[in-house]
């Protein structure tokens, strides 16, 4: 099929970007998404053009490495899925995609359609975490957890840290990350020690670097790779007010 | 052969380590801030291991080529993690998890670090679940186990289809806190590409900055790579596709030898590769083999829909080769039973090249509720790729390149060859023989980050509490980023027509056609030759768009690719010199009259240990011969 892609370039951290419009002849429906972009990139150095830069690396939806803005919606159209899952038979013959990378001030774009996530990492450096250093820890059954707990956890921590959430949301706010680690955390009896701490600090970090508040909108659930639920954000302010009354 | 000395205490097997513990040196924590760590890959392995040195004392530089450590490539380990804590009552222990080891590798491993391994295996889990992974649980709270192929016992831990992200994730924290505490000192985006020896002692890497291009110095008292496994030279695997070889293959060339580089692993339940553009091959998680049924047609190229093939026109091949253990025969087994299979012309879908794996016995007997709240996302994932519902139809799978057994060789304190490099986790050679069982991965790689590594390093950082901060100006460093220059601008130079990834793809296929599920001495031979034809092809007609001093996608893949033309080459010739097969290495002249593995122990129980010898020569081999006091190596009948 044929397809019509606007893609933003841009050259570095420092240079201006704009769109730039490539017909692209001959990619087929059973590609991935970022198949396409693979088979583009061969096209372009075979006609001794610059490949677009693009992130991407286990291309099972799992690392969180794939960022792209498609058509307006952070991962493309499909819901609960990451760039790398989604698949060109979503396209037909003759389709325009628009293709950018996040957009948040919080995420500068490092060139192309890669943008640079490290404020993701100080969010965590602020108390993503449970202080237990290694050889401490005592026998792993000896901590019962309630398997409704545990699952409600493990949901919480099935985040890729993709961005999409902040990608998405009007105030570019990163609580549904920061209330998966504080959800996921606050549910084990492990992590209840630091769990008022946890969510005081690691809010005050995310305001620090420009992040913004949450108004809940709900977008971030919506284009969520792994359908992360708002009630992660609920449970994250109840840990906040307890945290500060 | 003094550089080989595997420093493995006197003994009996399951006092070895603490002996070993008792006798080595240690560094005092005061002596411990005066000494600097690198730790390149932040994998499970590496990120347990910076995490857990940085607590000691250590100051530690950690190094991804990701973006993020979260991001390193055991986070797409799906099923679980081993671990000997017989909490089912089965009859496991310690004891068991060892021998099933050293038996699912096919009697080519060292008996000492496999009972190192499942000794700590249990500490693992204590260890992860107070970083606050979320294992899956019973109603009771207690942590639940499922089974894995190749053993008879439930020992496995597992966080749904995403245990590997979830112990990735666990170690992650450990590293962000000493990150938060100044103790660790990240350098994501960077990829290794030489490592420094002063006085013959690792002392520090040369990397690209993959932002600015820049190249850079980093100087250390001990270097640790835990920089993963090299599947991808088959350009088709499961693994990541940033994945590959080139710091473990910096080292080799720098004097570190390299074990057991042909054992390969083929995972047997991958989804089949689906058109000539894909760029990875996705694993469904071995763990489905529980609850699924393996099957192809009983009449050859029969191309009915599966659901209208009746039950007694299908051949459940591993039920019936393998009684024992039927569906959850061992990965090597069961890939190379699928391969038979569809070889003798009984493959199913578009290219013959795909077994059925059949749930619906298992729907029929538990209910759809059951199956989904085990593989749920797996079932969706399949969906997703491939547009059919495994929940009305079978899935359709082939075996993949997975997991590479071999790797740089180690010593019992996880050295390398060269004093002061470190090896762990999967780009060390040390734990899985000819063949690595499920759910081995996870545990190996915690074993060594979180307790064995962070303990031997003492022993050789003692004689360094003197030495103080290794200058970035001495000569080797400068000698090193030469070399590393001059490589880069020589890609660039070539300025030919093909794309990196179009030979990528070719040097896989060979790969894959001869030093792949099976073997022979003319495929060998073949393929030594077509390497090294695609090599030279490569270096004339290569081209790599842009410059070094930018962000620059295709000279990273260039830098890879280079080196798998060798590590390719090394991986023929040591396939060639093994005539026997063991695990996962076919060698099809070494087959009993079943067509199973035929090992020949009186040859060839030693492991492959090869040594860097210059550019265009051959590499030379060193057999280190393999020792059994506990195990006695037999035929593996499953």
């Amino acid at each position: 099929m044929n397809l019509t892609l606007k893609i933003w370039r841009q050259k570095n951290a420092n240079s201006k970007g704009a769109f730039v419009t490539y017909n692209l002849e001959g990619a087929s429906q059973e590609m991935s998404f970022l198949e396409m972009l693979d088979y583009l990139n061969s096209t372009l150095i075979g006609k001794g053009e610059e490949p677009i830069a693009f992130e991407h690396d286990c291309r099972e939806g799992i690392c969180g490495s794939c960022s792209l803005y498609i058509n307006g919606r952070a991962h493309g159209q499909d819901s609960k899925s990451a760039t790398c899952e989604l698949r060109m038979s979503r396209y037909k013959d003759g389709d325009t995609i628009v293709i950018e990378p996040w957009r948040s001030k919080a995420f500068p774009v490092i060139k192309d359609l890669i943008v640079d996530r490290s404020a993701f990492e100080k969010i965590l450096e602020a108390g993503g975490f449970i202080s237990a250093n290694t050889g401490a820890a005592p026998e792993a059954n000896s901590i019962p957890v309630p398997r409704e707990h545990a699952d409600k956890s493990f949901d919480a921590a099935s985040c890729i840290g993709c961005g999409a959430c902040v990608s998405a949301c009007k105030n570019a706010s990163a609580q549904l990350f920061i209330a998966s680690k504080v959800s996921q955390l606050a549910l084990l009896p492990q992590g209840r020690v630091e769990a008022k701490l946890r969510a005081r600090n690691m809010i005050a970090k995310a305001d620090e670097l420009g992040f913004g508040s949450c108004t809940n909108t709900g977008a971030c659930e919506i284009e969520c790779p792994k359908g992360i639920s708002l009630a992660h954000i609920a449970r994250l302010n109840r840990e906040f007010l307890k945290a500060t009354l | 052969m003094n550089k080989l000395n595997t420093k493995i205490p006197d003994g009996p097997l399951a006092e070895k380590w603490t002996i070993h513990k008792n006798r080595i040196r240690l560094v005092n924590a005061a002596n411990k801030t005066k000494l600097d760590i690198i730790v390149v890959g932040t994998g499970l392995a590496g990120a347990s291991a910076a995490s857990s040195l940085a607590e000691l004392g250590y100051n530690v530089k950690a190094f991804c080529f990701q973006d993020s450590p979260r991001r390193a490539h055991s986070v797409a380990a799906q099923g679980g993690i081993n671990a000997a804590k017989n909490y089912k009552n089965d009859g496991d222990s310690i004891d068991r998890l060892f021998y099933d080891i050293m038996k699912g590798g096919d009697f080519r491993a060292r008996e000492a670090f496999v009972r190192r391994s499942a000794e700590v295996s249990n500490f693992v889990i204590d260890q992860l679940t107070a970083a606050g992974v979320p294992f899956a649980r019973e109603y009771s709270g207690y942590l639940d186990n499922r089974s894995f192929g190749g053993v008879q016992v439930s020992r496995t831990f597992y966080a749904k289809g995403a245990t590997g992200q979830q112990c990735l994730l666990g170690a992650y924290s450990g590293l962000i806190r000493q990150m938060s505490l100044g103790k660790v000192t990240l350098y994501s985006r960077r990829d290794m590409l030489d490592v420094v020896l002063i006085d013959g002692k690792a002392r520090g890497i040369i990397t690209r900055n993959l932002v600015s291009g820049e190249i850079e110095r980093h100087s250390a008292h001990a270097v640790v790579l835990a920089t993963g496994g090299y599947g991808t030279i088959y350009y088709l695997s499961t693994l990541a596709v940033g994945s590959n070889a080139s710091a473990a293959w910096a080292a080799y060339k720098k004097g570190a030898f390299f074990s057991n580089p042909s054992f390969v692993q083929i995972h047997p339940t991958s989804l089949p590769q689906l058109n000539d553009y894909q760029a990875k091959l996705t694993l469904m998680s071995e763990s489905l083999r529980n609850d699924g049924r393996i099957w192809v047609p009983k009449k050859k190229g029969d191309k009915r829909h599966p659901n209208e093939i009746p039950e007694e026109e299908r051949d459940y091949y591993l039920e019936r080769m393998y009684p024992a253990y039927g569906n959850l025969a061992p990965r090597d087994i069961s890939s190379r039973a699928a391969k038979e299979r569809c070889d003798a012309g009984y493959g199913v879908g578009k290219t013959g090249l795909s077994v059925y794996l059949d749930f619906k016995d298992s729907i029929a007997k538990k209910g759809k509720k059951v199956i989904e709240s085990k593989y749920g996302n797996l079932f969706e994932l399949y969906e997703k790729i491939t547009g059919d519902n495994p929940y009305v139809e079978p899935m359709r799978i082939y075996p993949a390149g997975h997991y590479t057994m071999g790797g740089l060789w180690v010593d019992y304190n996880l050295m390398t060859s060269i004093d002061g490099l470190y090896s762990i986790g999967e780009s060390n050679f040390s734990d899985h023989g000819a063949n690595r069982l499920g759910a081995g991965s996870l545990m190996q790689c915690a074993c060594d980050g979180y307790f064995v590594l962070p303990v031997t390093i003492g022993d050789y950082l003692a004689d360094d509490i003197k030495t103080g901060k290794i200058p970035t100006d001495h000569a080797a460093f400068e000698e090193a980023e030469k070399n590393v220059n001059d490589k880069l601008t020589r890609l660039i130079s070539v300025n030919g027509k093909q794309t990196v990834t179009s030979f990528h793809k070719r040097l896989g296929k060979i790969m894959w056609d001869y030093c792949g599920m099976v073997r022979n001495e003319e495929g060998l031979k073949k393929g030594l030759k077509l390497l090294e034809e695609l090599k030279e092809e490569f270096w004339k007609d290569v081209k790599v768009p842009g410059t070094m001093d930018e962000l620059n996608q295709e000279l990273e893949k260039a830098v890879k690719v280079a080196d798998f033309f060798e590590l390719g080459r090394l991986m023929c010739q040591d396939a060639l010199n093994r005539k026997e097969s063991c695990g996962a290495h076919f060698r099809e002249e070494s087959q009993t009259p079943n067509g199973e593995a035929q090992r020949i122990d009186k040859e060839y129980s030693y492991i492959s240990t090869w040594e860097f010898t210059g550019e265009e020569k051959d590499h030379k081999l060193h057999k280190e011969p393999l020792e059994f006091e506990c195990v006695k190596p037999k035929e593996r009948t499953y």
